[in-house]
């Protein structure tokens, strides 16, 4: 196939030096973390943890140092990313801010939102929400309603935006408006604005209690809410294609695979130092496929480093690594066919108690598995 | 280094496609040996790719010889290459001679002895190309040391069989004499396996990614309910999942490859075995379900693929097999050093 490559990555020597110092620093500030919040990884929101991470400059770590960032490569984010997921660290907190919201405001925001939001975020100390989805428009987003029009200063916002993690706890939310035509006319007409979620009137967040039983998502109403036009993030219509840039970004990372590997360790460590062979080949068949999606994702990571647009391969992997973490649970519940106590259970009993349910929304964040699908579809040329 | 590797790519696509026509598969898939396309790839050194120069190869290593074993899946090419590479590099690595003409590997060692006046003796299933092969390498205890030996035509009867894609996997008895020596010390008796897994995965990968591409030309020139069938949702989706799962066999793959070139690659080629023989499971489904009848029949070519996908998934281990033996490594190792182990694996080739 033409159409798709992969190029087998290479680390450089730093990027390993890198995971020493990372795995050093975990092995002292995961000691007090509980089983159920590794279970959470990426989502789990621990504002003390990302404050550690922060000072040790390990958020935004590639962004210019005049705001914050340290300069360092792609290839050596990649390494503290997948050291961070595989031990199950709780970096919900800052992930999105790190992952997508800054890199967003580094390449289409004002110099002014540079200074003074990205210095926050690599401290560990400014969150962000992500505000695209509405009720009526989820996988079909460029039918988005939320209307910002325009007045004297900035924009007064109406309507609403849902599936907003974290909202209740962030400080700002990068939201997808209508900034002029209707939702007939999809892509063209959209804005991006940074939010501020603590400050702004006729803004109100209530919470939807997700399956778990864990507040994680909210829905998000503005009512004649006020946005200032030095909080609109590049220039009125480009939304759509920012947004694309952004998805991009969601797409191609490590935790597109790792989500569950704290219960791919906990069944490794559930089967025993001699399990069945029942059990050893289930084993073995997760760890083929960790060890290369991992590779996988390294190269995409260092495409990306080359400077390549490697979007065709970042829909592969998502494809791939969401099929992978999903299949997790039922792998595991064919292994050791046990329905987890959710009070005074094991760790792998919690974890899989957590992943067995959290596991359908993997595939639904950064877009569902059959939109993603139609990503690659396309990329072979067959749409 | 690359570079060379895509010089080598071109000129083993070319002489590949120019030898494998659908009428010379037909042929081998009679019986005939495609003489023409052997003397070729003799000529063309590629044989000898593994070898050192002071042996009359290049020293071109592992990661070439996935580009080779690829492009020879790629269109199926019915002659033992893989074997004949493999033995090679075995035949060399035990400082025996390496001689002209087909040679084979023998996968199997259990049923085999080696006397003391060096006759080996026993019975052998399923040995690729046995009876066409001028010669058999393989591994065989005696006196519980490793061996490493290669037999002439004249020291075995084969038996004919094949596979189902109708590739000489024959009957073997051994009866003479053979050339032996005591295996090196990176040689165990796992080895013939593991490498056999490792070259069929890169054969693999190149028939996984055949059948995909021909398919999804096969979705833009047939048109069913007034369109290409390409432009149904269903069928872009089908295809989707096929090009990602075979996408992960060919990483999977090229990274046994790379591991091999750097030392044993226990675990990356037990992993390529694995995902080749998962992808050549759902990509065959999905390809063959795409054509509909057509597929189904002599005449088309897809089966050429597809057959040799379903041989030799089983060849060298299947995924099971595979999966157990990377498993219970994992357990034995425990839940602590799983992490550390799968980096450490890409740490090494830096």
């Amino acid at each position: 196939m033409t159409a798709l490559h992969f190029e087998p990555g290479e680390l450089p020597s730093e990027a390993e030096e890198l995971r020493c110092e990372v795995r050093a620093f975990l092995a002292e500030t995961m000691i007090d973390i509980p089983a159920a919040l590794k279970a959470r990884n990426w989502t789990a929101w621990h504002p003390e943890f990302s404050r550690k991470l922060g000072e040790r400059g390990w958020i935004g770590m590639t962004w210019p140092k005049k705001y914050g960032g340290s300069e360092r490569s792609f290839l050596e984010r990649y390494v503290l990313l997948e050291e961070l997921l595989a031990a199950g660290a709780p970096v919900g907190f800052h992930w999105i801010a790190d992952r997508q919201s800054g890199p967003l405001i580094l390449r289409f925001g004002t110099e002014e939102q540079r200074e003074t939001i990205l210095p926050g975020i690599t401290r560990g100390e400014t969150a962000f929400g992500i505000g695209m989805s509405e009720p009526n428009s989820g996988s079909d987003l460029a039918s988005v309603r939320t209307k910002a029009e325009k007045v004297d200063g900035g924009y007064r916002v109406n309507g609403s935006k849902i599936w907003t993690s974290g909202a209740h706890m962030a400080d700002y939310l990068v939201a997808l408006f209508r900034t002029s035509g209707t939702a007939e006319d999809r892509h063209d007409g959209l804005t991006q604005f940074i939010v501020d979620l603590k400050n702004t009137d006729g803004i109100d967040i209530r919470p939807i209690h997700n399956m778990t039983g864990d507040h994680d998502f909210n829905q998000v109403f503005f009512e004649d809410a006020f946005v200032p036009d030095r909080m609109r993030v590049g220039n009125e219509g480009d939304g759509w294609m920012q947004v694309t840039t952004e998805l991009a970004f969601e797409r191609s990372g490590p935790e597109r695979y790792l989500s569950s590997f704290p219960l791919v360790k906990n069944s490794v460590g559930q089967a025993g130092q001699d399990p069945s062979e029942r059990q050893a080949i289930g084993l073995g068949r997760m760890l083929a496929r960790a060890a290369t999606y991992r590779e996988m994702s390294l190269s995409v990571s260092g495409m990306l480093e080359a400077g390549k647009n490697p979007d065709l391969e970042a829909a592969v992997m998502k494809e791939l690594g969401v099929g992978f973490e999903q299949n997790i649970p039922g792998i595991a519940h064919d292994l050791f066919g046990m329905s987890p106590r959710l009070d005074d259970g094991s760790d792998f009993e919690t974890t899989l108690a957590y992943i067995t349910q959290a596991n359908v929304s993997f595939s639904l964040r950064g877009g569902t598995r059959e939109i993603v699908r139609g990503i690659i579809a396309r990329g072979l040329g067959m749409r | 280094m690359s570079e060379l590797r895509e010089i080598l790519g071109e000129t083993v696509t070319r002489l590949f496609a120019d030898h494998c026509t659908k009428e010379r598969l037909e042929q081998a898939d009679a019986g005939k040996w495609p003489e023409e396309l052997w003397a070729t790839i003799v000529e063309n050194g590629l044989t000898q790719a593994l070898l050192p120069e002071e042996k009359g190869g290049v020293g071109a290593g592992w990661q070439a010889a996935y580009v080779i074993l690829h492009a020879a899946g790629r269109y199926a090419a019915p002659v033992p290459l893989a074997e004949t590479l493999l033995a090679g590099w075995l035949l060399n690595g035990a400082g025996l001679d390496i001689p002209d003409g087909v040679i084979s590997v023998v996968p199997q060692h259990d049923t085999v002895i080696l006397s003391s006046s060096g006759e080996l003796q026993g019975v052998v299933q399923n040995v690729p190309w046995a009876d066409r092969a001028d010669y058999l390498v393989g591994l065989v205890r005696k006196g519980g040391v490793l061996a490493v030996y290669c037999a002439p035509r004249s020291a075995y009867e084969a038996t004919p069989n094949h596979n189902i894609a109708r590739e000489p996997r024959d009957l073997v008895r051994f009866t003479g004499i053979a050339d032996a020596t005591i295996a090196p010390p990176d040689v165990t008796s796992d080895t013939i396996t593991l490498f056999g897994a490792m070259v069929r995965s890169a054969q693999m990968a190149g028939a996984l990614e055949r059948i995909v591409e021909d398919t999804l030309q096969y979705t833009a020139d047939r048109t069913q309910f007034g369109r290409p069938i390409a432009k149904f949702q269903v069928i872009q989706q089908n295809m989707a999942m096929a090009a990602a799962e075979v996408a992960a066999a060919v990483m999977a793959a090229q990274n046994a490859f790379r591991a091999a070139d750097r030392g044993v690659p226990d675990f990356e080629a037990a992993c390529a075995k694995v995902l080749a023989g998962d992808a050549a499971g759902v990509a065959t489904d999905i390809c063959h379900e795409t054509h509909g009848a057509i597929g189904f029949t002599y005449e088309h070519h897809l089966h050429f693929f597809t057959r040799r996908l379903w041989s030799w998934r089983a060849e060298f281990g299947a995924e099971a097999e595979w999966a157990e033996k990377i498993g219970r490594r994992a357990a034995a190792r425990g839940p602590n050093a799983l992490w550390s182990d799968i980096t450490a694996r890409q740490t090494a080739s830096t």
